[in-house]
């Protein structure tokens, strides 16, 4: 897809200006936070769970090499077939050539994040492949020629109105006449239609919630049930996933499975868990004949070890942009490609380059919810911030935004004169503001001012007053 | 692309990834530590934190299961023996004005019922081709803790039963019923090995769902509308 992070100031700035969609976030803050907040107060494990969620995955990682081995070793085993791809280009070009070699002219879809970092879809249409994505979701905005804005709720940001439109420009075979006014109607609508894709299609390709290392079996973790029919129905199976889904044991997904529904929707178990172990056996009347799994590294291998390792912790429940500030106002679009939110300003600026995403670690205000909330106990504010480093480092903020950290950083290093320096400021910005007791607008700081005014300092500084304080007592 | 070049590509693919694996991680891969520290965690399968709720003895175990999974939209009915399960059946397809008409596969413990006993019902069996309104599928467990069934694929149960029609209705054996999802994975490694699964484990807890518009919660997204659990014993 089309990369528009570069522009995130000004996505930003027009979803703010967007009714249709600030309607549509309405709901995300409603909903989301308030049943996550239940689910994990009614279960008293809950935080040790993530802290050995958190143990399982960062000893995975120290051995992923090791796992990932092993995973290959025992899906091979099982007759299905394991491809390795560095990158997007490479993956596509695998998923290409196993439908050419099937003679496939649809496939259904899974909703999978990884299908939308390589671009799968225009891929596949572009090479004579029909994709049909089959998550409701997913099938909306695919009608609309849009990307996910949630990696869970991918139409989290379309209104019943805007679905309805949709389904009637699109599903003309049906009675012009009919009534689509409530998302029961739209439902069924989608179900039947796509319930002729599930039996006609050639290929099925799901993603997967974890690889696991003791069986050779991905798992899925879905609500709708359109997983299972993509890959219970068509011949050949097509399983694609990132290298840091491996998860050692069947016990190990128990224990993240915990987890990963209460943090994502507030369910205690999401309605369908659904463990894939090779192709069909012998005497099995129904499932695919053939069962293939793309592991995609795509950049992921060279975030072990630094200080971005934690992410590759992450397991995609939404968390932290269903907690978070900035994505409540803006949206998922507006970040500019497939991983919005917290765990987006993260991921992004490693998969794409922080020259092209600077922008979104920046888009934070550091208020630690999506921390707080983060399942996997991943850090995240600690990496935006690191990301804000290697901007600084690599010369990639303005002139003026890097003169100003430099000024700045030449005051914090040298206590007195940037104690009597804020000093002056204030006592100077106090005087000159305190006729009004505040200012419509200031040298350096529209930023700030063109919004609303700028307090007029008074009395004596922070440090000043801190002084004096503890001399007092 | 043709079979040779295709395992060549992918090969080296694998060596890259790998070798960028371990060159992040500063490894060789050779560590006898590393080698032995995954061979027993896979030999180990270590259970971590399960939660004291499903851990009581099995009369609360079964209630638990149902209370569960009624708060997650399934219907349940308990009967006492194995030989009540077509009434039951017939009952259910009756109250919801249903056909007389079901779907199963060749699991033992449907086949040892005298389905004849209900006249007026008519039982199909094998795969399903997305025209049964309604499939009966016996479960290998209940999960208490969440109110999970757990089905395995196979001519007893074949998986297309558990997602095309729209009423599931799913018999379960009291005794079946166990605490965690863990015991239903010790239960997988007893039958069919360690290491081994079959092709496919479904985990079920309730009817299927979307909350894709406007967050608005609906049933039946594309899997059954409705299922109904029959617990026996």
């Amino acid at each position: 897809m089309q990369i528009t992070s570069p522009r995130f100031k000004k996505n930003a700035h027009e979803a703010l200006q967007n009714p249709p969609l600030q309607k549509a976030m309405g709901n995300v803050e409603v909903n989301f936070i308030g049943r996550r907040a239940a689910s994990a107060a009614a279960l008293p494990e809950f935080e040790a769970l993530r802290d050995n969620a958190r143990d399982i995955k960062n000893h995975t990682l120290q051995h992923l090499d090791l796992y990932l081995e092993a995973y290959e070793r025992k899906v091979t085993e099982a007759g299905g077939h394991v491809h390795f791809a560095e990158d997007a280009d490479a993956a596509r070009k695998i998923i290409l050539e196993i439908c050419r070699q099937k003679g496939a002219k649809t496939v259904t879809k899974g909703k999978s994040m990884i299908s939308e970092e390589i671009g799968l879809n225009q891929y596949l249409e572009a090479n004579g492949v029909v994709p049909v994505e089959t998550d409701l979701g997913e099938y909306i905005i695919q009608l609309r020629g849009e990307a996910p804005s949630h990696i869970i709720a991918p139409a989290v940001h379309v209104n019943k109105e805007e679905v309805e439109a949709e389904f009637r420009r699109v599903h003309t075979h049906l009675d012009p006449k009919r009534d689509l006014s409530e998302p029961t109607t739209l439902l069924a609508e989608a179900r039947g239609e796509l319930r002729a894709k599930f039996l006609a299609a050639d290929v099925g390709i799901t993603g997967a919630n974890f690889l696991i290392a003791e069986t050779g079996t991905s798992v899925i973790v879905t609500n709708e049930g359109n997983g299972d029919l993509t890959q219970i129905l068509p011949r050949t199976h097509i399983v694609i996933a990132s290298i840091e889904k491996i998860t050692p044991t069947l016990n190990d997904v128990g224990q993240i499975l915990r987890v990963l529904a209460r943090s994502a929707t507030g369910q205690e178990m999401s309605v369908y868990t659904t463990f894939s172990t090779g192709p069909r056996r012998p005497e099995d009347p129904d499932g695919p004949d053939d069962y293939h799994v793309v592991i995609l590294d795509n950049g992921r291998s060279s975030m072990l070890g630094t200080d971005f390792e934690d992410m590759l912790r992450c397991i995609r429940c939404g968390a932290c942009m269903n907690h978070c500030p900035v994505y409540h106002a803006i949206g998922g679009h507006a970040y500019g490609w497939v991983y919005p939110g917290p765990m987006g300003a993260v991921l992004t600026p490693t998969l794409i380059g922080v020259d092209k995403s600077g922008h979104l670690p920046n888009a934070s205000t550091f208020c630690g919810r999506c921390e707080s909330v983060c399942p996997m106990r991943i850090p995240l504010p600690k990496m935006m911030r690191h990301w804000r480093e290697r901007e600084f480092e690599q010369h990639l903020q303005p002139k003026a935004a890097r003169w100003g950290l430099k000024t700045w950083a030449w005051f914090a290093k040298r206590p007195r004169v940037y104690q009597l320096a804020t000093r002056v400021a204030m006592g100077g910005l106090g005087l000159m503001g305190r006729a009004k007791g505040r200012f419509a607008s200031l040298p350096l700081a529209s930023g700030w001012t063109t919004y609303r005014d700028f307090p007029a300092p008074e009395g004596e500084t922070f440090q000043a007053q801190w002084a004096k304080r503890r001399k007092a007592s | 692309m043709g079979e040779e070049e295709e395992s060549l590509v992918t090969t080296t693919a694998r060596d890259a990834i790998l070798g960028r694996v371990r060159r992040s991680l500063g490894v060789s891969g050779t560590e006898i530590n590393r080698r032995a520290a995954v061979a027993d965690r896979l030999a180990r399968a270590p259970r971590g934190v399960i939660p004291a709720r499903g851990q009581i003895e099995h009369d609360a175990r079964v209630a638990l299961f149902i209370t569960k999974i009624e708060a997650v939209q399934a219907t349940t009915e308990r009967v006492a023996s194995p030989a009540d399960v077509p009434r039951a059946v017939a009952d259910y397809l009756r109250r919801h004005n249903l056909p007389q008409a079901v779907r199963m596969g060749a699991d033992p413990r449907l086949e040892a019922v005298d389905w004849s006993r209900e006249p007026q019902l008519s039982v199909a069996f094998g795969r399903s081709d997305g025209r049964d309104l309604v499939c009966v599928s016996h479960a290998d467990a209940g999960i208490a803790e969440t109110g999970t069934l757990a089905l395995t694929s196979g001519p007893a149960n074949p998986t297309t039963l558990n997602f095309l029609p729209d009423v599931h209705v799913v018999v379960l054996d009291a005794a079946d019923v166990v605490g965690d999802a863990e015991a239903v994975f010790e239960g997988l490694r007893a039958r069919f090995g360690v290491g081994q699964l079959p092709r496919t484990v479904n985990m079920v807890t309730g009817p299927s769902r979307s909350a894709d518009i406007e967050q608005t919660l609906l049933l039946g997204a594309h899997g059954p509308r409705s299922l109904h659990v029959v617990v026996v014993g």
